[in-house]
């Protein structure tokens, strides 16, 4: 654990819809200063934890603090230190940029319009801020979105697919731009089920699947956790699945052969610590067994989420 | 803590930016023209009928014909009501002001009498059926509800704002009818004499309490009832809206209540609990000018207290309904 606060603190976060338990405990923590990525495929339960978290949707059990003020006891006091975008960025769109920060600085005790100028030089909206929202593109509205969650001056930002239809260009600005906020002590929660995209930006992930936090961590430790896959090209390729199998045995569960699709070929894919590859080699030469090459792969947070998620179906 | 001023003027501006509010004006002022050549039609018709006599040698020729009638044998109610009538027109000729003259104040109160039955009403819908499901069809009730602000705040800042176009509302109609009907007749007749006071008991009317006001005064009695009347919808469309997500299904259901209610008054004269339904009851000016109401036991004040009534359980269901809701989807 570090000695950085935590900005915001979920524990034994439950909620039940109409008798069906869609979350069903969550528990993480982000501290400050951090990103921190929410990671789950669509319908695991991100939106409706955000959802929560800002007090758009009570919960069933389960205590959020943001600050050490609970969201459910003193909703104003936690929403005055969040700033959120949940879903897409709606704003008036008969109104302009300028007008919609006005009506939401308005809703803020000390929000006047120097901040405005600040939020709309730094999210770099320029001079069509004085245009309706309704002639703008999404990523100029998801810049908008932004300067809107940053008018109160918050501790922690919570962002829900800040990425969802920005082109590539767009994807790169945003996600600089949110290490750029984090730089400056903000927190930033994201949500994505674009797994490259928390591993490009994130310190911390949480990975949610049907409404159940299965890991929480930094990137790199959990990258760690989860075995690393070792790519054999051998030759007979039958006799040495037989001996890897064997092996596999003897070590017992954590350890697995994944044979590949590629059967015409030499490969067989086994998920083993990289420290056992030595011995492995000479077993199998050993056994008369031809190595052509041995290929540790790093797996990748795509990689670890199919492991942990057990190749869930996306509904 | 943010004030409730803020909230309110943010919420005097999206209605201003939606241009609900001038397009209710707009159709105020392209409708008025219409009545008021209809009126201009009668009074011709009229004149026709009834010469080119001077007013006062009529209403003096009517009070003589009438205290005639008063020794003879008729029933007691009819010599009080035309006692009263009597005194209308003594009043009337002391003040040197036609009653019957058509004039922009007569043809205002007559216009307000009529239209706060279903015309008003129906203005008032179509600010009060959008204010929060628009937000709620758009989104943006997410932003609005992320802020640090209870909800109770924000839901009393619509209520306000709602307070503050039904006065609009009203003042302009009224307003608008005396300028454009004032074209067509004359600026004029607020001190103009008129009868008030009748009570129905059973199926007589009392004329007992009748007093003569002065038409000024009348008609700011009939906007007060006018404007609490428009004020109950306005509080029934918000609750339409808050739980209805969808502005052209909540605005639908409040055009169905309230054109129901106009049908149903002409066909619940039997069916005595109707008068607790509070569409019958929002036609609360015909009870000054002493018409015999749609449903027998009908008072003005127990109309006013079946709206209030009405009114105060849409606060009670839309405040409930509005701090304790999970916004989803």
């Amino acid at each position: 654990m570090t000695d950085k606060q935590k900005v915001l603190d979920v524990q034994g976060l439950r909620k039940t819809i109409r008798g069906r338990e869609i979350i069903k405990g969550v528990t993480f923590d982000v501290r400050e200063g951090e990103v921190f990525g929410f990671l789950g495929p669509n319908g695991a339960g991100k939106t409706t934890t955000i959802r929560m978290l800002v007090n758009l949707i009570r919960p069933t059990a389960g205590t959020i603090q943001v600050g050490g003020i609970s969201v459910t006891a003193h909703p104003e006091k936690a929403l005055g230190q969040m700033g959120c975008i949940v879903e897409n960025p709606e704003m008036y769109g008969y109104m302009s940029g300028q007008e919609n920060l006005e009506h939401f600085a308005r809703m803020f005790p000390n929000v006047g319009a120097e901040r405005i100028r600040e939020v709309v030089e730094i999210v770099g909206l320029g001079a069509r801020i004085h245009d309706k929202v309704k002639t703008y593109s999404l990523g100029m509205r998801q810049r908008l979105g932004i300067a809107q969650a940053l008018l109160g001056r918050p501790k922690l930002l919570i962002l829900d697919e800040p990425t969802n239809g920005l082109d590539p260009q767009g994807i790169k600005e945003m996600r600089e731009f949110i290490r750029e906020l984090a730089s400056d002590g903000l927190s930033v929660f994201v949500s994505s089920h674009l797994l490259s995209e928390i591993q490009l930006m994130c310190d911390r992930v949480a990975i949610i699947s049907h409404g159940e936090v299965i890991a929480v961590g930094a990137v790199e430790d959990l990258l760690q956790e989860s075995d690393n896959r070792i790519v054999w090209q051998v030759e007979p390729r039958d006799q040495a699945l037989a001996i890897l199998s064997g092996y596999m045995e003897e070590t017992g569960p954590g350890v697995s052969v994944h044979e590949t699709a590629d059967e015409a070929a030499r490969s067989i894919v086994v998920r083993m610590p990289a420290s056992q590859v030595p011995t492995m080699t000479k077993k199998l030469v050993d056994s008369g067994i031809d190595v052509y090459s041995v290929t540790v792969k790093n797996p990748t947070l795509e990689e670890l989420f199919l492991q942990l998620t057990e190749g869930e179906t996306i509904g | 803590m943010v004030s409730l001023y803020p909230l309110v003027k943010n919420e005097t501006i999206k209605m201003l930016r939606k241009r609900r509010f001038q397009v209710i004006i707009l159709i105020v002022a392209a409708l008025i023209p219409i009545f008021v050549y209809a009126q201009v039609k009668i009074t011709e018709n009229s004149r026709k009928q009834l010469g080119d006599a001077d007013w006062r040698i009529r209403a003096e020729k009517r009070i003589s014909d009438m205290s005639n009638t008063l020794n003879n044998n008729i029933p007691e109610d009819w010599k009080v009501y035309r006692k009263v009538e009597i005194q209308r027109l003594q009043y009337a000729l002391e003040r040197d002001v036609d009653p019957e003259s058509p004039n922009s104040v007569t043809f205002t109160s007559t216009f307000i009498r009529n239209s706060v039955g279903l015309f008003l009403p129906l203005l008032v819908a179509v600010v009060s059926a959008d204010i929060l499901s628009s937000e709620q069809s758009t989104g943006t009730i997410k932003l609005l509800l992320t802020r640090p602000v209870r909800r109770w705040k924000i839901l009393t800042s619509k209520l306000l704002t709602l307070v503050l176009f039904v006065s609009l509302i009203v003042f302009c109609t009224a307003a608008l009818t005396y300028l454009i009907s004032g074209l067509a007749f004359t600026y004029g007749g607020w001190g103009a004499p008129v009868l008030t006071g009748f009570q129905v008991n059973g199926d007589q009317l009392d004329t007992s309490h009748v007093h003569i006001v002065e038409q000024w005064r009348f008609l700011l009695m009939e906007l007060g009832l006018a404007w609490f009347s428009c004020l109950v919808v306005a509080c029934m469309g918000l609750m339409i809206s808050v739980l209805v997500r969808s502005t052209a299904a909540g605005m639908g259901i409040m055009l169905a209540v309230l054109i129901a209610g106009t049908i149903l008054t002409n066909m619940v004269s039997s069916w005595e609990s109707a008068k607790y339904l509070f569409m019958i009851n929002l036609d609360t000016i015909s009870f000054l000018a002493g018409s015999i109401p749609p449903v027998p036991g009908l008072t003005l004040d127990f109309s006013l207290t079946v709206l209030a009534v009405w009114a105060a359980a849409s606060l009670v269901v839309s405040y409930g309904v509005f701090t304790r809701r999970d916004i989803l989807g």
